[in-house]
């Protein structure tokens, strides 16, 4: 150990060459350092986050304008569906109001020719009833007339001339009170 | 390791009698390699280069394989970095001109911080800024940068630039240029200069006087009988106080001599005064 005495000259304010020496070795060992590692590290790792941050801004974008075009149409779809339901209930409202309108013709069209079918039938038994009714009112009267006189009309001209007038006038009796003959036949 | 500028040692010297204190001789004890060359290495000396060698690999490995999604350690690292390269760097110069002096500053920067934190670590306990060598160059790598930034951006303008102010009457013009001469190519190298070596070699002073002190009470004064010895708690507490304390002087001293440089190139590169 050498005692504190024995010392190289100092001074506070000039340097010694060593001092510059290896200050200036220290300087440029770290400033390679600095550019030929350092910098290029730290930069190569800041422009990485920035592209890092900058691609996850651009996919968030993206998935927001997907997520917005996807929206848009399920709205579309939406309507287009709404509207195809109100086109729905409308036919079927049409339809509807078409098929009872129908139900209703044919209704009214068959009640028609029922009252028709009716009424031919009815003229139809009202005339063979006259017609029997008129040989038997005959007969009867003949008949009668034959008891009434004693002697046979038989079956003479004039007997049958004598019945075919009577049954005239009873026929236009008949007509002058239709509406209630015929309401007498029909029961 | 030389011991002699170890407070141990001093004071074992000094055993004899009373107590000795801290010297400016600690920064030049004698040299233990290549005496008598231009690189003689002293204690200081290799604590220097010991110094560069922990700090290029702190960096080297530090900034190595940065990640995305930052390690703990890539965090830790990162702060330091982020700290000199935009808090020095570019809010002063700006992202362009930044990109040019980003190397000159940052070394500057973690260069000065690491030779002032070996002035608190214990075994080392010298801080080889201390010695006005170191300083002076950076200054003067500070002052080149500065005037080459000026040069290249205004070409021998500059010099017109920087020292004839407009709007200054024109009686007292050649005064002021006179004193921005003064002011901007002299007194600014040689405040760079003075400022961080001078901080070193106080603070290397105190720490050293409170800890040569606490020896000096605990192994003389109180192992000779004497109560009084107990005041060295006081200068130990002390000791520790200033420890704390010069570690920021430390990372301060960078701080400023990096943001001067950073300030003295953007002055140079601007138009205006």
């Amino acid at each position: 150990m050498l005692p504190a005495a024995v010392r190289t000259e100092g001074s506070i304010l000039l340097p010694s060459i060593p001092d510059l020496v290896w200050g200036t070795i220290a300087f440029v060992v770290v400033l390679v350092v600095v550019i030929w590692k350092v910098l290029p590290s730290v930069n190569r790792a800041l422009d990485a986050r920035r592209d890092a941050i900058e691609g996850g801004l651009k996919k968030a974008e993206e998935a927001q304008a997907g997520a917005q075009q996807a929206l848009e149409h399920y709205n579309a779809q939406l309507a287009e569906a709404r509207a195809e339901a109100g086109r729905i209930r409308e036919q079927a409202r049409e339809d509807a109001k078409k098929i009872r309108a129908e139900l209703v013709e044919q209704a009214q069209s068959d009640a028609a020719r029922v009252v028709a079918n009716a009424q031919t039938q009815i003229e139809a038994e009202r005339a063979a009833a006259l017609a029997s009714l008129r040989t038997e009112v005959g007969s009867l009267a003949l008949g009668l007339a034959s008891t009434v006189i004693g002697e046979s009309l038989g079956d003479d001209k004039r007997s049958s001339a004598i019945v075919d007038r009577f049954l005239a006038d009873l026929e236009t009796a008949d007509a002058s009170a239709a509406s209630s003959g015929r309401a007498g036949t029909h029961r | 390791m030389h011991a002699s500028s170890l407070p141990f040692a001093v004071t074992a010297d000094g055993s004899g009698g009373g107590f000795v204190g801290p010297s400016i001789d600690d920064f030049f004890p004698a040299g233990v390699l290549f005496q008598g060359t231009p690189f003689e290495l002293n204690r200081v000396l290799l604590i220097r280069m010991f110094a560069v060698v922990v700090l290029v690999l702190v960096l080297w490995l530090g900034t190595r394989n940065w990640k995305v999604m930052p390690t703990r350690g890539q965090v830790a690292m990162e702060f330091l970095i982020d700290f000199v390269r935009q808090g020095i760097v570019i809010d002063t110069l700006g992202e362009k001109a930044g990109k040019r002096f980003m190397p000159i500053i940052m070394t500057i920067f973690f260069l000065t911080l690491a030779l002032n934190l070996t002035g608190t670590i214990p075994g080392l306990q010298i801080p080889s800024t201390g010695l006005i060598g170191q300083a002076l160059i950076m200054a003067v790598i500070a002052y080149v940068t500065f005037i080459y930034a000026g040069i290249r951006a205004h070409g021998i303008r500059y010099f017109k630039i920087a020292l004839w102010i407009p709007g200054v009457p024109l009686p007292i013009k050649p005064v002021i240029a006179l004193l921005e001469f003064l002011s901007t190519f002299i007194i600014r190298p040689v405040t760079l200069t003075l400022r961080l070596t001078m901080n070193m070699v106080a603070g290397h002073m105190l720490l050293a006087l409170c800890f040569l002190a606490t020896n000096f009470f605990f192994i003389t004064v109180l192992a000779s009988g004497n109560l009084l010895g107990g005041i060295g708690i006081a200068s130990l507490l002390f000791g520790v106080v200033f420890t704390v304390l010069e570690l920021f002087i430390a990372a301060l001293q960078a701080y400023v001599f990096a943001i001067l440089t950073a300030i003295y190139v953007q002055m140079a590169l601007s138009d205006e005064h």
